[in-house]
């Protein structure tokens, strides 16, 4: 009988041979990550029932502040302030206001075979790289402090097969969207999305990070993609160690999805249950569009973005607002005189931080208005009022939108 | 060993549909006040506006597919608790706040067929031991899987912090 990747992930980290789906294991992860929209409630809790005791395992343990950056108000300066206080007490990794966290975790920290938590639901980003990673709440993180173990249920995966491959203006973006809108929002529930195929060993690494990304939207715990030797020459140096599924794994089921003459797609309010091709929805005016988030702020986005704004301008009482998703893609952007033609553009370039997407500090919308976002949900209420509504899509699709003032498809008939 | 185990829950229900996400149960902007005491009195906010003055302790929420979709904010379901909502009921729950939800010592049951036979303000009573619905003036008796040990163990230890103080005291 064979086993799933993350079978053997599990396998490896619980020190148990031939661990199966189903199994409750307890075990140590190779790093945990929490940032600032739930650490202050779990160090609130580690203080209340600890004190200054040591937390184990500081040095895999890492504090992002990234949601409310720069603080928006005393309450969210006060939560962050505990977060360095408590990082520094520990001797914790943390990092202050230099990207989302599940880029900051992938530029620095996460490597094939690894297992990593953290209590951010996107947490199923590091699949990417070959790697588990699962979202955990923040009392859980705080047991992890206090015991280096957390116990998990491990879990059944789906196999998801892509055939053929898309090119711009189709984008990775577009196949996940079209994945979840085949499937739909709850076909993952807590299972892993195992996406196999030379539809996806053609793509480049940041294209897994977006499909991999958006797997929670589709309820799966991770995505993962079996890893090979990109995952090498993205992130040299690591100590990456390859896992892959047996040819006679068992999973709970498995699909087959062809990629080629895919349309580019789009999420309408206000769940995933909505995606359709953009040219559905062609002509629905637009307030303001968004480029950044986990999802879709790497500079390959930035790139493909800013190849349809040079020379042009955002519409006029339209607003472009554009986060890339770490300072180190901000600074290639600004070396490639990306942010030059964003702000010629018309855009407004912000720090990195989670933005728009968010919803809890910049970039938001009021009552009526229609966003166009590269954010990851179009839940009501999250990016601002929930008299709003979020639509879906990727960069291209974003930027041509916030040209034409109405959401527009980059593909002509 | 639990030495206080929870047999029933009974309670009065709210209904609910599909894809109730953690923005809808715990907005963001309300996340970083200082408690969850505080947070509880925006729950479900852009559904049911002062939630909180609504319901009674021990009432029960009732919900269709993908119940505590979005973010893993454990706040959706610590607020939950903090109400003394008796359990959550629905065709299905996302896994993150499956787990946020017990940690917190709140029940949660994955019961399909009940969902779309119940109406606001029925009373119910959930037997744990039988793993049996049973709604008033109705015949019939819902079946659900049993909860997992880990889960029924979380639930009547009280949560995640307390039942590790169980299982790590010398005289367990």
């Amino acid at each position: 009988m064979g086993y799933t990747i993350t079978e053997k992930l599990f396998s490896r980290v619980s020190g148990r041979p031939n661990v199966i789906s189903g199994d409750i294991i307890t075990f140590t992860p190779d790093w945990s990550m929490a940032n600032d929209a739930t650490a202050h409630i779990s160090i609130d809790l580690y203080r209340s029932e600890y004190g200054k005791e040591c937390v184990k395992l500081p040095e895999r343990s890492v504090l992002i502040i990234d949601h409310n950056v720069p603080a928006d108000s005393p309450s969210t300066a006060w939560v962050h302030k505990k977060m360095r206080n408590f990082a520094i007490e520990q001797g914790m990794l943390l990092y202050d206001a230099k990207g989302i966290c599940h880029q900051i975790m992938i530029e620095n920290h996460v490597a094939a075979g690894q297992i990593i938590v953290g209590c951010d639901s996107h947490s199923c980003t590091y699949g990417a790289i070959g790697a588990f990673g699962g979202g955990i709440g923040c009392t859980d993180i705080v047991y992890l402090w206090k015991t280096g173990e957390l116990w998990w249920y491990v879990p059944e995966s789906i196999c998801i097969e892509l055939i053929g491959g898309v090119k711009e203006p189709v984008t990775a973006r577009d196949v996940i969207l079209a994945i979840i809108g085949q499937l739909g929002p709850d076909a993952a529930i807590g299972r892993v999305m195992e996406f196999t195929g030379v539809g996806v060993h053609n793509m480049s690494i940041p294209e897994r990070i977006v499909l991999c990304n958006m797997a929670v939207e589709g309820g799966a715990v991770c995505g993962i993609v079996e890893p090979d030797e990109k995952v090498i020459s993205f992130l040299p140096g690591r100590p990456h160690q390859f896992f892959k599924s047996d040819a006679d794994a068992r999973y709970y089921s498995s699909y087959s999805i062809n990629l080629n003459g895919l349309d580019p797609m789009i999420a309408c309010p206000h769940s995933m249950e909505n995606i359709v091709p953009v040219s559905r929805v062609e002509g629905l005016s637009i307030n303001q569009a968004f480029i950044g988030s986990c999802n879709n702020g790497r500079i390959e986005d930035l790139r493909a973005a800013a190849k349809v704004l040079k020379g042009n301008k955002v519409k006029k009482a339209v607003r472009l607002v554009i986060s890339p998703a770490s300072i180190n893609i901000y600074r290639q952007a600004l070396q490639e005189g990306l942010i030059d033609i964003f702000l010629e553009a018309g855009a407004q370039v912000l720090n990195p931080s989670c933005s728009t997407c968010w919803g809890g500090c910049t970039g938001l919308v009021g009552d009526g208005e229609r966003l166009i976002s590269t954010g990851t949900r179009n839940f009501k209420g999250r990016s601002g009022s929930h008299k709003s509504e979020i639509y879906l899509a990727s960069a291209i699709t974003t930027a041509v939108s916030a040209i034409e003032g109405v959401i527009t498809c980059p593909v002509k008939e | 060993m639990p030495s206080k185990r929870i047999i029933n829950i009974s309670g009065r229900i709210w209904k609910f549909g599909d894809n109730i996400d953690t923005d809808i149960i715990m907005p963001v902007k309300y996340l970083s006040l200082s408690s969850i005491g505080e947070m509880s009195q925006y729950a479900f906010e852009p559904l049911i506006p002062d939630f909180h003055t609504k319901i009674q302790p021990g009432d029960i929420l009732v919900g269709g597919e993908n119940w505590g979709c979005g973010s893993s904010r454990e706040q959706a379901a610590a607020v939950l608790k903090i109400l003394q909502i008796g359990a959550v009921i629905a065709k299905s729950f996302a896994r993150i706040f499956y787990r946020n939800a017990f940690t917190n010592g709140l029940c949660l049951i994955g019961q399909p067929g009940l969902v779309d036979s119940v109406k606001d303000g029925d009373k119910i009573c959930i037997d744990l031991i039988n793993s049996t619905i049973q709604i008033d003036n109705q015949s019939t008796t819902y079946n659900f899987s049993p909860l997992s040990s880990m889960m029924y163990d979380l639930l009547n230890a009280g949560g995640l912090i307390p039942y590790m103080q169980k299982v790590n005291s010398p005289n367990r």
